[in-house]
This record gives C-alpha cells, sequence and structure tokens, in this order.
C-alpha cells in the first residue's frame, strides 16, 4: 500500500500531498517536514530509497524519492511495494505531468495542484496503483477535461444568459 | 429572488478561484496567516450561499488549504453537499480532499443521510467518469456502513463493460473487505476471475488487491499459485511482475514445491538484470558491483545459476582488455575466491583468466605467484574428493605460473614439494603434466638458490626428492605425463650425477628454460610481411605423389596437442579441410596460454572442448562454504582502493593549486576536467603488455598506434600549450582562440601548421580557395624558449552544448645537423562559458526578463565552499562571464548574455558552506552545460 504522496520542493514548501491514511492536519504537516529532512540532506548521488520517518506506519516505513530540479517526489510505502516498482511509478508520474503540462515546472504545479491531483487520482486510487501505463492515463485525464470544459462553458454561457435576460 | 440569483452571479465574476487564492498566497509573503484567514472567511462566507457553483469553487480552495496544514473539517456538510451535485466539474474537486479527517460520526451519518443515494445512483451512471469520480471518492471516505450497503454495487460494476470501471472497482473492493470483511467471501469468486480479465489494467488491479490481501494471510491464496504462475510467464507489465513475484515470496515457505518450479522463470528474469550490469560498469563501480555479485554467488543455491553468476563476474571485469580494473592485485583475489566454488563447470574460465593477467599484467606477478603458491599448497583442498570437478582446472594455471615465474617466489621449496605430493596423482592428466613440467622449472630455480649458498647437500637433496617422487608419474596412464616425467627423471638422475662430483650445475640447468614467453597477437601471423621474390603459392620440391609426411612435426610443450599443420603445400585445399584446420588451430589457440583471445568466442571453444564436457560433475552438498585458508579477501582491496584514491585525490588538488600558482597570464587551462573515470589511476603501474608483433611488423590502419612512437623523443609538455576561446561580440557565430605556442625544445621550431578537423558544428576558417583539410600556417617560427600567440577564428553553429575539436600542430624542428618534420596532436574544448559575454543589465530590466515567463530554470548546489561570498562572485564573473546585477547580503542575481543572444540568469545564494545557484536561461541545454561547467570550477578549488 501507498500511505503518502508527497512534492515538496528543494526548501520543504509542500506543493502537492495526498494521504492514504487518515492523519490530523498537524501530523500530516510534521510527516512533510520530517520526511523533507530526511530526504533533501542526502546527497544527489545516493540510493533512493531509505528507511524510517518514524511518523508514517512506524518500521513498515519506506521512502522512495526522486529529486528533479527544485522538487523531491516522495512515495511513502510499506513493505509490499517494491522499491524499483515505485520508483519507475514516479518517473511515470512525472511524464504524465510533462506530457499534461508541457515542460513541467515547479510553477505549473503551483497553479494548478488541482490538476496534478486529478492526474494522481488516475494512477493511485486509495493508496493502491491503479494505472501505470502513461498512454492510458493521458487518455482519461484528457477525456476528463474536455468534460470539464464543456460544463464550465455551458454554464458560463447559461449564466450569461440569465444575466441578459433578468436586466 | 431573482434579483438574489443576479447579484450571485455577478459576485462570482468577482470572487477568488484557486489560481488567485495561490497567487494572493504568494504574494503575501509576509502575512500569510492573516492573509490565509481572510481567505477562510471568504470561503465560509461563499459556503453560505445558494449557487452550487459558488460552493464548488469555495470547496475546490479548501482542498489546497488543506495541504498547507489548514484545519477544513469544518467544512465536511458543504464538501458532500457539492459532492451530490450533478455537475462533474463540482465532484471531482470534492473527491480529492480528503474526507477521512472528518470527525467519523458526522460523516457517517451525512453520508448515510445525504448522498447515500447519490453514490448509489453515481455508480450507475451512464458516464464512466462520473462513476469513476464517485469511485475515487469513495476510495477516500470508506465507512463499514457504506462499505456494507455498496458491496453488493460495486461487485456489479466490476463486471461493467467499461474496462475504466472494472479496474476502479475491482481495487476499491480492497477498501470494502477492510471495512466490511464478510463481503470477502462472495466477492472473491468474481476478483479471481478478474485474474483473466482481457485488459491488462483490470488485471493488474486484481493481481494488486489479491496481493495485498495475501500479505495477510498467505495461505488461503495458495490455491492460486497455478493462475499466478500462468500471468508470470505470459505478462510484459513490469508492474504484474514486480507484485507476483512478491506474492510468490510470501507463500513459497507455505509450500516448498513452489521454489522449484519458479527457478526458471526467475532466473530468466535474472539473468536479463545480469546482462544490464555488463554495461553499466565503470571503473569507479567495478569493485562495489563485483562484490556485491560476490555475495549473490555465496548465498545462490543450484550450480547453475552460480555458474552464471562467475562467468559474468569474469565477463565484467575482463571486457575490453580489462579496461575497468585499476587494482588487479583485487582481481586476482576475486579470481582465488571464485576458486572456493564448489562443482563449477567454469574451472577454465578462471585459469585462463589467471595465466593471461599473470602473463600480461607484469606488474602483478609477485602477488600472483605468491597466491598461486598457497592454492597450490592447499591443492588438496579444492580437489578433495572431487577431483573430477571443474575447478581443479585452476591448478593447471596455478602450476604454470608458479614454474614460469618461479624467481618470485618466496619459498620455492615448498612450493616444489607440494607440486610432487602423490595426491596429485590423482589429477586429470593434462594437469598432472603442466605439474610435471613446471616442477622441473622450479627445481632449477631451487638449485640456483640452494648453490648460492655454501649447502651443497642441499642442492643434493632437492634433486634425491624429484628422483623420490618423480617415478609415480613415470607410471602414469596418461601418456604426455608419462613421457615429461620420464624425460625430466632421467635428467635429474645426470645433474645428481654431477652434482657428486661437485660440478656446478644450477647455471646450466636454469639455460634450459631460459627466455620469457611473451603473449602474441592473434593478428601476428597476418602482419609479417613477405620477403621481395618469395612466391608462396611456387613448389619448392617437385609435388609428392603421397600426401605429406609427417616427419618434421614440431612438439608442443603444455598442451595436448592436435596434429599440427604445416604451411599447406598444395594450392587447392577443399573447403572441408580449411574448415577443419581453422577449427584445429582455434583449439590450439585456446589451449596456448600465449595466445590473446581477443573475442568470447574463442573463449566459448574453450570450454566446449570435449574433454571438459566429458568430466561428469557430481553435485556435492557442503553447507559450510569451502575457505582456502590464507587467502587475501577481496573486500580489503576494495576498502584500500577506496582509500586511495581518496588520497590521490587530495594529492591531486595539491597539486592541482600548485600549478595555478605557477600558472601565468590570462589562458585557462583546458584539460583537467572533474574527477572522470580516465583520472582513476591504477594502483600499481600496470602495463598491460602489448601484444608481440614480428619484426617489421606492416602498420595498417586498423591499428593501435605504436608503442615506439618516434614523437616520443620530442620533449612537449602538453601542458604548456595553452590557449583561450572567447566569443565575438560583432558575429554571434564566430569565437576566436587565441593559443600561445611555447617552445620549449632546445632547437628551432619553424613551418608550424595548425590544423583542425572540423565538426559539423564549428569549422576553422580558413582563406578562400583552400580545401576543408588545410592547415593554417601559424605566423611565426619559434627559437628555443620563446612564446608567442596566434588568434584563429572558428565559425560556430550551435552554441549550446560544449565541444572538443581534434587538431594537430606539423613543425620542423631544425637541429645542427639535420631537421625533422614532427607533429603534436591536440584537443580545443569549446566550453559553453566562452560562448557567454560579460553584459551588464540593470536590474529593472532584469526583473522584466524574469518575468516575461519564457525562460526555463534549472537549479545547481554546490557543498562545501569555503570563501567569502564576494570571492565566489568574483570568480564566477571571471571564470563564466558573468556580470552582478544585484547584490544583497548573502544573495545575488546575476546575468550574462550569450554571442546568440541567450539571456542567462543566476540567483546565487550561500548559507554556511552551501551555495545554492538557481538559473533561467531561454535555451534549457545552453543552461545545463554553464551549470555543469560552473560546478567544475568550483570543484577544483
Amino acid at each position: 500500500m501507498i500511505k503518502a504522496i508527497l512534492i515538496f520542493n528543494n526548501h520543504g514548501k509542500p506543493r502537492l500531498s495526498k494521504f492514504y491514511e487518515h492523519y490530523s492536519e498537524d501530523t500530516e504537516q510534521q510527516i512533510i517536514r520530517e520526511t523533507f529532512h530526511l530526504v533533501s540532506k542526502r546527497d544527489e548521488n545516493v540510493c533512493n530509497f531509505l528507511e524510517g520517518g518514524m511518523l508514517i506506519g512506524g518500521s513498515d516505513n519506506k521512502l522512495i524519492y526522486r529529486h528533479y530540479a527544485t522538487l523531491y517526489f516522495v512515495f511513502c510505502v510499506d513493505s509490499s511495494e517494491s522499491e524499483l516498482g515505485i520508483l519507475d511509478l514516479i518517473q511515470v508520474f512525472v511524464e504524465t505531468l510533462d506530457k499534461c503540462f508541457e515542460n513541467v515546472c515547479e510553477l505549473d504545479l503551483i497553479f494548478h495542484v488541482d490538476k496534478v491531483h486529478h492526474i494522481l487520482s488516475e494512477m493511485v486510487m486509495g493508496g493502491m496503483v491503479l494505472e501505470t501505463n502513461m498512454n492510458e492515463i493521458i487518455t482519461h485525464v484528457d477525456a476528463q477535461n474536455k468534460m470539464e470544459k464543456s460544463e464550465v462553458r455551458a454554464a458560463s454561457e447559461a449564466r450569461v444568459l440569465s444575466i441578459i435576460i433578468l436586466i | 429572488m431573482a434579483l438574489k440569483i443576479v447579484k450571485g452571479s455577478i459576485d462570482r465574476m468577482f470572487d477568488k478561484n484557486l489560481q488567485d487564492l495561490v497567487r494572493g498566497i504568494r504574494n503575501h509573503k509576509e502575512d500569510e496567516a492573516k492573509y490565509i484567514s481572510t481567505c477562510i472567511d471568504e470561503i465560509k462566507q461563499e459556503l453560505k450561499q445558494d449557487n452550487i457553483a459558488v460552493k464548488a469553487n469555495a470547496v475546490c480552495k479548501l482542498t489546497y488549504l488543506q495541504m498547507l496544514g489548514y484545519d477544513v473539517s469544518w467544512a465536511a456538510f458543504n464538501i458532500v453537499e457539492v459532492m451530490s451535485s450533478s455537475k462533474f466539474t463540482y465532484k471531482v474537486s470534492c473527491s480529492q480532499l480528503q474526507l477521512q479527517s472528518v470527525d467519523a460520526v458526522l460523516i457517517t451519518t451525512i453520508i448515510n443521510s445525504v448522498s447515500l443515494p447519490l453514490v448509489t445512483q453515481d455508480l450507475s451512471s451512464p458516464n464512466q467518469y462520473d462513476t469513476g469520480v464517485a469511485l475515487t471518492g469513495l476510495s477516500c471516505f470508506v465507512t463499514p456502513d457504506l462499505a456494507r450497503d455498496l458491496a453488493s454495487d460495486i461487485m456489479t460494476l466490476m463486471s461493467h463493460t467499461k474496462p475504466y470501471i472494472r479496474k476502479k472497482a475491482v481495487l476499491i473492493m480492497y477498501k470494502v473487505f477492510l471495512k466490511y470483511p464478510e463481503s470477502l467471501r462472495p466477492a472473491f469468486p468474481r476478483l479471481k476471475e478478474k485474474l483473466e480479465d482481457p485488459d491488462p489494467g483490470v488485471q493488474s488491479a486484481a493481481v494488486n488487491v489479491i496481493c495485498e490481501l495475501a500479505r495477510r494471510n498467505p495461505k488461503n491464496y495458495l490455491s492460486l499459485a497455478p493462475l499466478f504462475f500462468k500471468l508470470m510467464t505470459s505478462s510484459t507489465n513490469n508492474w504484474v511482475l514486480i507484485k507476483i513475484i512478491k506474492l510468490f515470496g510470501a507463500l513459497t515457505p507455505l509450500e516448498p514445491r513452489l521454489g522449484k518450479k519458479l527457478i526458471e522463470p526467475l532466473t530468466n528474469l535474472i539473468h536479463r538484470a545480469l546482462d544490464l550490469l555488463y554495461g553499466m560498469v565503470s571503473k569507479k563501480n567495478l569493485m562495489e558491483i563485483v562484490k556485491k555479485l560476490m555475495l549473490h554467488v555465496d548465498k545462490a543455491e543450484g550450480t547453475t545459476y552460480r555458474d552464471e553468476l562467475l562467468t559474468k563476474i569474469i565477463d565484467i571485469c575482463s571486457q575490453s582488455n580489462y579496461q575497468y580494473i585499476t587494482n588487479f592485485e583485487w582481481y586476482i583475489s576475486i579470481l582465488v575466491e571464485l576458486t572456493r566454488l564448489e562443482g563449477t563447470r567454469h574451472g577454465h574460465l578462471i585459469a585462463s583468466q589467471m595465466l593471461d593477467v599473470a602473463i600480461r599484467v607484469k606488474a602483478i606477478r609477485v602477488f600472483a605467484v605468491a597466491q598461486m603458491a598457497t592454492l597450490l599448497d592447499n591443492g588438496h583442498l579444492l580437489t578433495g574428493n572431487m577431483q573430477r570437478n571443474g575447478i581443479c582446472e585452476v591448478l593447471y594455471a596455478a602450476a604454470w605460473i608458479c614454474g614460469e615465474f618461479s624467481e618470485h617466489l618466496e619459498d620455492p621449496m615448498q612450493t616444489l614439494e607440494a607440486m610432487l605430493r602423490p595426491k596429485v596423482a590423482t589429477l586429470p592428466g593434462h594437469i598432472q603434466a603442466v605439474y610435471v613440467q613446471n616442477a622441473a622449472k622450479l627445481f632449477a630455480t631451487v638449485l640456483r638458490k640452494q648453490e648460492g649458498t655454501t649447502d651443497s647437500l642441499a642442492a643434493q637433496e632437492t634433486s634425491q626428492l624429484l628422483i623420490d617422487r618423480l617415478p609415480l608419474f613415470v607410471q602414469s596412464a596418461n601418456l604426455e605425463v608419462q613421457e615429461r616425467a620420464s624425460c625430466i627423471l632421467q635428467l635429474v638422475k645426470y645433474i645428481q650425477k654431477l652434482q657428486q662430483k661437485e660440478v656446478e650445475v644450477a647455471e646450466e640447468v636454469t639455460a634450459l628454460f631460459a627466455g620469457e614467453l611473451n603473449p602474441v597477437a592473434p593478428k601476428a601471423q597476418k602482419k609479417v610481411p613477405v620477403p621481395d621474390g618469395l612466391d608462396l603459392d611456387a613448389w619448392i620440391n617437385e609435388p609428392p605423389s603421397e600426401s605429406e609426411s609427417e616427419d618434421e612435426k614440431p612438439k608442443a610443450i603444455f598442451t595436448k596437442e592436435e596434429p599440427k599443420h604445416t604451411r599447406p603445400r598444395h594450392t587447392e585445399v577443399d573447403e572441408k579441410e580449411l574448415a577443419r584446420r581453422r577449427e584445429a588451430r582455434k583449439q590450439e589457440q585456446a589451449n596456448n596460454p600465449f595466445y590473446i583471445k581477443t573475442s568470447p568466442s574463442s573463449q566459448k571453444v574453450y570450454q566446449d572442448q570435449p574433454g571438459v564436457e566429458h568430466i561428469p560433475v557430481v553435485q556435492i552438498d557442503l553447507s559450510v562454504p569451502l575457505k582456502v585458508p590464507g587467502m587475501p579477501m577481496s573486500d580489503q582491496y576494495l576498502k584500500l582502493e577506496e582509500e586511495r584514491r581518496q588520497k590521490e585525490r587530495s594529492e591531486r588538488k595539491k597539486k592541482e593549486k600548485k600549478k595555478k600558482r605557477e600558472k601565468h597570464g590570462r589562458g585557462r587551462r583546458a584539460d583537467s576536467g572533474p574527477e572522470s573515470e580516465e583520472d582513476i589511476t591504477p594502483a600499481h603501474h600496470v602495463d598491460i603488455v602489448t601484444e608481440e608483433m614480428p619484426e617489421n611488423a606492416l602498420p595498417s590502419d586498423d591499428d593501435d598506434k605504436d608503442p615506439n612512437d618516434p614523437h616520443k623523443a620530442l620533449d612537449i609538455d602538453l601542458d604548456k600549450y595553452v590557449y583561450d576561446v572567447q566569443g565575438n561580440l560583432q558575429d554571434g557565430s564566430q569565437v576566436v582562440v587565441s593559443v600561445i605556442f611555447e617552445n620549449k625544445t632546445d632547437h628551432f621550431l619553424k613551418s608550424m601548421e595548425f590544423n583542425v578537423l572540423d565538426s559539423l558544428n564549428s569549422k576553422l576558417q580558413r582563406p578562400e580557395g583552400s580545401s576543408p583539410h588545410d592547415g593554417l600556417a601559424v605566423p611565426f617560427q619559434l627559437p628555443p624558449g620563446v612564446s608567442n600567440e596566434a588568434r584563429f577564428v572558428f565559425s560556430v553553429q550551435s552554441i549550446v552544448m560544449p565541444q572538443k575539436l581534434k587538431g594537430t600542430l606539423t613543425f620542423i624542428v631544425k637541429t645542427e645537423d639535420a631537421s625533422t618534420h614532427e607533429k603534436l596532436d591536440f584537443k580545443l574544448h569549446f566550453t559553453c562559458t566562452s560562448y557567454l559575454i560579460t553584459t551588464p543589465c540593470y536590474s529593472d530590466a532584469y526583473a522584466k526578463l524574469l518575468e516575461s515567463g519564457e525562460l526555463k530554470s534549472s537549479s545547481l548546489k554546490l557543498e562545501g565552499v569555503i570563501m567569502p561570498f564576494h570571492h565566489l562572485l568574483a570568480r564566477i564573473c571571471f571564470h563564466h562571464h558573468f556580470s552582478v546585477v544585484e547584490r544583497i547580503d548573502s544573495c545575488a542575481s546575476m546575468y550574462s548574455r550569450s554571442i546568440q543572444g541567450h539571456h542567462v540568469c543566476l540567483l546565487v545564494k550561500t548559507s554556511n558552506q552551501t551555495v545554492s545557484i538557481d538559473a533561467k536561461c531561454d535555451e534549457p541545454s545552453l543552461l545545463g552545460n554553464v551549470l555543469d561547467e560552473i560546478k567544475h570550477t568550483f570543484s577544483q578549488c
């Protein structure tokens, strides 16, 4: 099971957090801080897996992370997940973000956090991996975006219409 | 009422959406908390409105605030309310909220009273995404009540026509099982069915769920093993494979038979990984990788897998002529450690490696000989009752190395004794033969030592030892052993006679084995030039009537001989005969330790030799791995090597500093990169002995450089060849290279010609009408000790990548009596930095540039930089052509422009020895390269 997915930048500012288990807001913030401290101290050339982070799951907890430019992508998982599998998943996630945002950068994640959540929910659901095929993920994300857009357009047209009529 | 709606709609246009909220928070860095609390107040207002769109927008903002750590549980009711809307857009944002943070009692009541009908309604919605979102939302807040009520609905969805719904339904069943375990039994058959779903996504979801379930309670899932086995062999999805292997990991302790079945598919997977390793090694990581592999060798069960690992280790180490080995002592100890493997078929391979290394790496011989002597001494451990075992082949190599390089032996007498033990007679014949022959070589060495001292009796005793022990070999059933043994026995008897007459014999006995045996290059024969007037096809004698006689067949030493062929006398030889000869030659080369095997194919021939195949491999179960006592552990070398490299690095740094101080003038040295592959120098001076070539061999194009290059005599220090690359401000496609030539010889240099091999991207500008291969004359001559500068213009197309150009300088050296034409090869390194031009920039223009948003960003972190901040900035300015735009405390912004107009902006910050550089540029690859070069500059100080 995946327990949490965190993205934060080089200074520890959270850019996305998704917890699949229930914690209080305070604990969640603590977990983010703790994870940042564990991960940010590490050299670029050391292993991408580490154990520890006592706040989530205790001893049955592994952190798998990757550092891309200014962002850390961290997955907190238990022992049923394979490290290399998760590492691959992070890569799929980032590549998908890159495709959806066209050259993704930190600002995209800041301003479109809802979209990132959206993409993530097509990959991981309730802490379990839903889909690992990037094309499949993108197809579904695109289809839903289209749906949303058409709804928004319809809504705004209706609103404008109603204003005109009423005035 | 209508008015109220209008008002609401108009207000909405001025509401903050999520983007506005984020922007607002970023603009209120100083009073973030205060700003957010006003935002929350606004959100509360928005939630109170009737308009569902307003509410949805508010909920969307709450998701963001929740991530920042703000409590949003007070909005639970509204969230559920929005969730129940009919619009897809609104629901999406809700499903992202982690609703479980809401008080459990509250949510149960809410969901049960308000949204249960909604969720169920959603679940059967015609649009797959509506249902999808409902399922995603549900995965965040399943409660026991919800699980109970929805279990059967979700089970129906598991057979939905759309795979997208099926996979989500399958996954969410796990959550349902957790909250409502009674549902597992009825749902399980359908879940099992999904393992064979035509859609890979659904299949993977089912595997996921079953793996999670099995982790808690593996024995209930044993019955699924065959199904999973089938999946494992057929699936190409890595994710599924990983999960299944994990599952089998949990199942095998319960069903031991499973382990056997798994070996084959698993080893197939492992082989694929091992093949990757081959390409991955470098000088830096070789030892580490081999150490890991050795661990696996120790743990491996099953000889096939272990043999596979063994060949991989040797393949990896010996690839491209031992390119990656920096410490051969380490390699020898690895080989020795490998001899501990019982039941391996690859004794031959290890043996050939030992021979190859010992012969070709001169510096290692002392060490190798000591190791081999220990091996021989403990030979009985290797053979034991396993003399039919392939590993005893290494004794062949050990005996030969000890004999041939016996002058390095510490105690040759002891080794001689070990080689003549009666136990040796149980070894295979071809090994015994080598033992006998090399015992004779050792005997010669021992005699020399003993005669050198006054004790002549000892020498006689040694002879007696041979006379006592050799008869055992004379009786050998193997002809080769018998022949050699009896020959040497007679020789020793004669020597003893002479010794009794107090004649010094050592000198003459040694002469029997004098001369160094060098490896012969496989191409050597081809290279012998045919002397003038020799016609190889002409008959020497009258054509014989019968087939060739075998009178003058030469006798080969050490190896089982295939009949050797003299030069063919027939001009027409049929294909079959040719093939047979080729085969025979290959066999012979494979057996001959002096022959360097270039391609792995010839090694294969070596393994496939019938002699080895016929040795039945007896598997013996030894729980305790054999240890050869007194052997060094390769691990120690690993540690030593690391220390050595550390030391070297620090020394090199010192040296470089010194060099810098000595360096005069403006030029930047071009070479001296960061610690790269090539910089790791071997532990001792290791010369891989160049393959022996016949005298006056013809040089040919595919050959490496001749080591006896006449240019060795040329005393020009490449370090003193200084140049500077500068971009041309006026022309975006030109760079000027100023080269300082310094004559360090004692002679006059003239007619210098500078030439560079153009690349597609960079070209040396030559005068019109000259061909692209012509050199440019350097416009001056150089008396001894004088230096002068010349400039050359290059045209460059793309400047985003650094580039190296190869070039040659040809010149005439005038000495008193003659003059010679010489050349000097060099490389020009066009760094990306050299394309940058220091350009001042005002801070408002700078800010505008950054705001434009057209620049791509990247960053760099430098650790352990101990220099004042202004020095650091000065260094970047000087070495990388930047200018400081603005500096505030320990933070500065810098700017530079490339000759093609790319903007490069840096934000440099420092805090206790760590410097972070955030950079932006409109050309990401240029930026990446400039950052690399900056990093490089600082790695040198």
